[in-house]
């Protein structure tokens, strides 16, 4: 198993050995010690890899992801799985601002609390947080799911288009052309398939609300003018 | 960008260390900023004695004179401690407004920081160029900031650079960029503050100075700066007894901070906090938007609370 102690080994060098998978190869658990709020840690994976973080790293950790299994033993800073397109990743602690911002695919896990704009402009992820959300979060986002254990911030879901956002505590105000939505059985379908994905065994879904667009901003209407 | 590093110590047993540690925490932040950079460090207070840091950048023809030119106005008690282009002039407290005044008057030297406790030591150039210039590794005190600068708004210059000073024993370290600071600085100016610069920073910072004047504790002035001030920022303010950190409510100025029974530390990025000690079981947090936290020597417990 690849081991990376970042207090000795440049970055570089890690990340290259993670795009350096050949198909075929059976080594692919990497444990990497000491990142100590690096950036850029395990940007790139495009291979079926299980990367475990053991500490806090700083900007856009498992950027890009594609296949990986990437775990931060500790708290990410901005941008975490920024533009994920597959794979897996997992914060065991808190995440900074923009948590899996425009990410496409994949499944983001956040144990602790995601801040300010969790899930702007994404297309497609699917990101869990057991914790609260800040304010802007889901800003126009185009599709996946955005499950919130905890609280979400001011104007969640401003000019969302088709994502989903499920939210089990209080939402402190709701965006431009975002509303409550019903809870009809496909979500809470979906739901539960997530928060089991996630990992998260004390959540029923009966307990979240769904919000999603209202679908008035999507073209020019006068008769929207001031929704705009 | 810049990075900003505050670090303000509840265990006296650090206090030996606050230059070395402070400085490691800047260093960490170079990335952010390769223009400038500045320290302030607070002391321990030593009774009725006050302090001047002076700035020249002519030190040796204009230090060299200082203690015959205000050696009178001092009343005859003046200690000059010159470390490269700054100097640190030591006064009885009943002299130190008088001999600000004074040093206001030399063409070529300029006043960083006045008070009883407050040193501030800030050069064009990378943190650590600057730390070593200044020796801050040696230096002991009860808390301290720090910021390395990215220039956005003012020239790159020995006074544009971080942290300001314009009140006694307050300074201020910014990473943002406001947009009412031209119209802010009229009305200050009219209030009768002082500017060096055109520096928008400096102007939140006479802004907070000029607030606590008319009676406001330091978390009172950054609540209402919140109304007053307009654009980005994320502030770390020091005064005599402590220190306050707020951030605009858009809060895309990053922000991290670590508690534990030794310390309260901020930093730009987690990685200005990595070399505190025990970090690994600090309460760890990024300060919420819009809300104001401070710290006070004099209290028993910090306080935040949200605006």
């Amino acid at each position: 198993m690849p081991e990376f102690d970042l207090a000795s080994a440049p970055l570089r060098d890690l990340n290259q050995a993670l795009h350096a998978i050949e198909p075929g190869t059976n080594d692919l658990a990497f444990d990497i010690r000491n990142p100590r709020g690096s950036h850029a840690v395990a940007v790139g994976c495009d291979a079926p890899l299980t990367v475990n973080v053991h500490g806090s790293v700083g900007y856009y950790c498992g950027g890009m992801n594609a296949q990986a299994a990437i775990t931060v033993r500790g708290s990410a800073g901005p941008g975490v799985a920024e533009n994920m397109m597959s794979g897996t990743v997992i914060v065991e602690g808190d995440a900074s601002q923009y948590a899996g911002a425009t990410g496409r695919g994949g499944l983001l896990v956040i144990k602790g609390n995601a801040s300010s704009r969790c899930g702007i402009s994404m297309k497609g992820i699917d990101i869990v947080v057991a914790g609260n959300v800040g304010h802007m979060s889901a800003f126009m986002a185009q599709s996946g799911n955005l499950v919130v254990l905890g609280d979400a911030g001011e104007a969640l879901g401003d000019s969302i288009y088709e994502a989903k956002l499920f939210v089990r505590g209080k939402v402190k105000s709701l965006g431009a052309d975002c509303e409550e939505k019903e809870m009809r059985p496909e979500h809470v379908a979906l739901l539960e398939n997530l928060l089991e994905r996630a990992g998260m065994t004390d959540a029923r879904p009966s307990e979240f609300r769904r919000y999603g667009s209202a679908r008035k901003l999507y073209n020019f209407s006068i008769d929207n003018v001031d929704a705009y | 960008m810049c990075g900003i590093v505050g670090l303000f110590l509840k265990d006296p047993a650090l206090e030996p260390n606050l230059g070395a540690l402070l400085s490691e925490m800047l260093v960490s932040m170079t990335d952010r900023g390769p223009d400038s950079a500045g320290i302030a460090l607070y002391t321990q207070p030593v009774q009725g004695r006050a302090k001047l840091t002076l700035q020249s950048a002519t030190p040796d023809r204009d230090f060299a004179t200082l203690e015959d030119q205000f050696g009178e106005v001092a009343g005859g008690d003046l200690h000059v401690t010159v470390k490269d282009t700054h100097a640190v002039l030591s006064v009885a407290s009943d002299r130190v407004e008088a001999v600000r005044e004074a040093a206001l008057g030399l063409d070529t030297v300029r006043v960083l920081a006045a008070g009883e406790t407050i040193e501030i030591y800030k050069e064009v150039g990378l943190p650590r160029e600057v730390v070593e210039r200044f020796d801050i590794k040696r230096m002991a005190g009860t808390h301290g900031i720090g910021h390395t600068r990215m220039a956005t708004e003012s020239a790159v210059t020995t006074l544009g650079a971080h942290p300001f000073s314009t009140g006694a024993d307050q300074c201020l370290v910014h990473n943002g960029s406001l947009s009412n600071h031209n119209n802010l600085r009229r009305v200050l100016k009219q209030a009768g503050m002082r500017f060096e610069t055109e520096n928008d920073s400096e102007v939140a910072a006479a802004y907070l100075t000029r607030s606590m004047a008319g009676g406001r504790d330091l978390g009172e002035a950054l609540t209402a700066a919140l109304d007053d001030l307009d654009g980005f920022f994320t502030f770390v303010v020091g005064t005599r007894n402590g220190f306050g950190v707020l951030r605009d409510p858009i809060a895309c100025k990053p922000a991290v901070m670590a508690e534990t029974s030794q310390y309260v530390a901020f930093g730009s990025e987690y990685r200005a906090l990595v070399g505190l000690p025990d970090i690994d079981n600090a309460r760890v947090w990024e300060p919420e938007p819009a809300s104001v936290y401070f710290w006070d020597r004099s209290a028993t417990a910090g306080k935040a609370m949200a605006a």
